[in-house]
């Protein structure tokens, strides 16, 4: 079983941490109106994704060198 | 309460005997927590400086994923601690108040979602289960038992030519067939469950691994359904080949604490 804060780096770290922010982004009980000052709304969802893959991209880029699997093909259009 | 402070929410939970016990714990400012509480419920907050918590230095901050990550697990430490203690509502990421009377209106003017929510996930736990296809493996399977009535009353060669068939015809249609084990992976963990949903799928981008998921879906289980939910995703990981199970939590009901429902 996997908890979302498990420590530990690369790969397992980060995929905890975007099943973390699915959840404390998307998710848990949305405020809408006056009554708050500032809310994480899709704006700021969008904003910390970008973060994400941009951090991601930074650190994965010897990976971009790697040979490609074959299996790893993007879908077609059937 | 000065001028340059704001409140941060943490949970929403139902008023309990006696003074809500927070202990040493500390919010995403590593502030001291305190509850507001207003007829039955009270809400778990504390106040954090505008300069950081405010919309526009929210917005700017979000953008750093080490202050983003920091927040977001402080923010997750505060809700799994008090969810550890008793049925609790989650609060999105970021959900900022001028001051405790505001807190005090919502607690009122949404009493009954959040007394509603509350039965819902009382009791309950959230589970995620992704599932990640492997397509070599899922195209055989998938040919295996497309062949697997064909040959059985045909000669040699024809039975290999049918069985031919079958593995191209696998390979384009593999993606439908990853899509329908998903869907009844799906709808098979949903009957263990008291809700289940499906989220979008993870880029690969974002979570900068290669594997092909296929189902990215979240359960609230009752807690004295635990062991029976895991069995389950094990018994499908084993009856679906080409398909990898993963099971995570458990989460805080972060994805059934919203109070809108989803079409059925």
């Amino acid at each position: 079983m996997i908890r979302a804060d498990a420590g530990g780096g690369g790969t397992e770290r980060r995929v905890a941490l975007v099943d973390l922010l699915d959840r404390v982004l998307a998710g848990g009980v949305v405020i809408s109106g006056d009554i708050k000052l500032a809310i994480a709304d899709v704006d700021l969802v969008q904003i910390s994704l970008r973060a994400l893959v941009s951090s991601i991209t930074g650190l994965y880029r010897p990976l971009d060198s790697a040979p490609r699997d074959a299996q790893e093909e993007p879908p077609g259009h059937d | 309460m000065t001028a340059d402070l704001a409140v941060w929410l943490y949970v929403v939970a139902p008023r309990r005997d006696g003074a809500v016990e927070l202990g040493t714990l500390t919010g995403v400012a590593g502030e001291p927590l305190r509850t507001v509480v207003s007829g039955d419920l009270a809400a778990v907050v504390g106040s954090v400086p505008l300069d950081v918590f405010g919309e526009q230095p929210l917005r700017r901050n979000f953008e750093d994923l080490d202050w983003l990550e920091a927040t977001a697990r402080a923010h997750d430490a505060v809700v799994s601690a008090m969810v550890s203690r008793g049925s609790a509502l989650p609060l999105r990421l970021a959900t900022v108040f001028h001051d405790d009377n505001r807190v005090r209106e919502l607690l009122d003017e949404r009493h009954a979602d959040f007394d509603a929510v509350l039965k819902l996930v009382s009791g309950r736990t959230e589970w995620g289960v992704k599932a990640y296809g492997d397509r070599a493996a899922l195209t055989a399977a998938v040919a295996e038992a497309r062949s697997a009535d064909e040959v059985s009353n045909l000669s040699q060669g024809a039975a290999y030519l049918a069985r031919r068939r079958a593995q191209l015809s696998a390979q384009q249609s593999v993606e439908r067939e990853a899509a329908e084990r998903a869907e009844e992976i799906h709808t098979r963990l949903v009957r263990q469950a008291a809700a289940g949903r499906r989220q979008p799928l993870t880029d690969p981008a974002v979570s900068g691994r290669r594997d092909w998921m296929v189902l990215n879906g979240t359960y609230l289980v009752d807690d004295d359904h635990t062991d029976e939910f895991a069995t389950a995703v094990t018994t499908l990981g084993t009856e679906f080949p080409g398909i990898r199970l993963e099971l995570t939590g458990p989460w805080p009901p972060y994805s059934f604490a919203g109070v809108t429902r989803e079409p059925t």
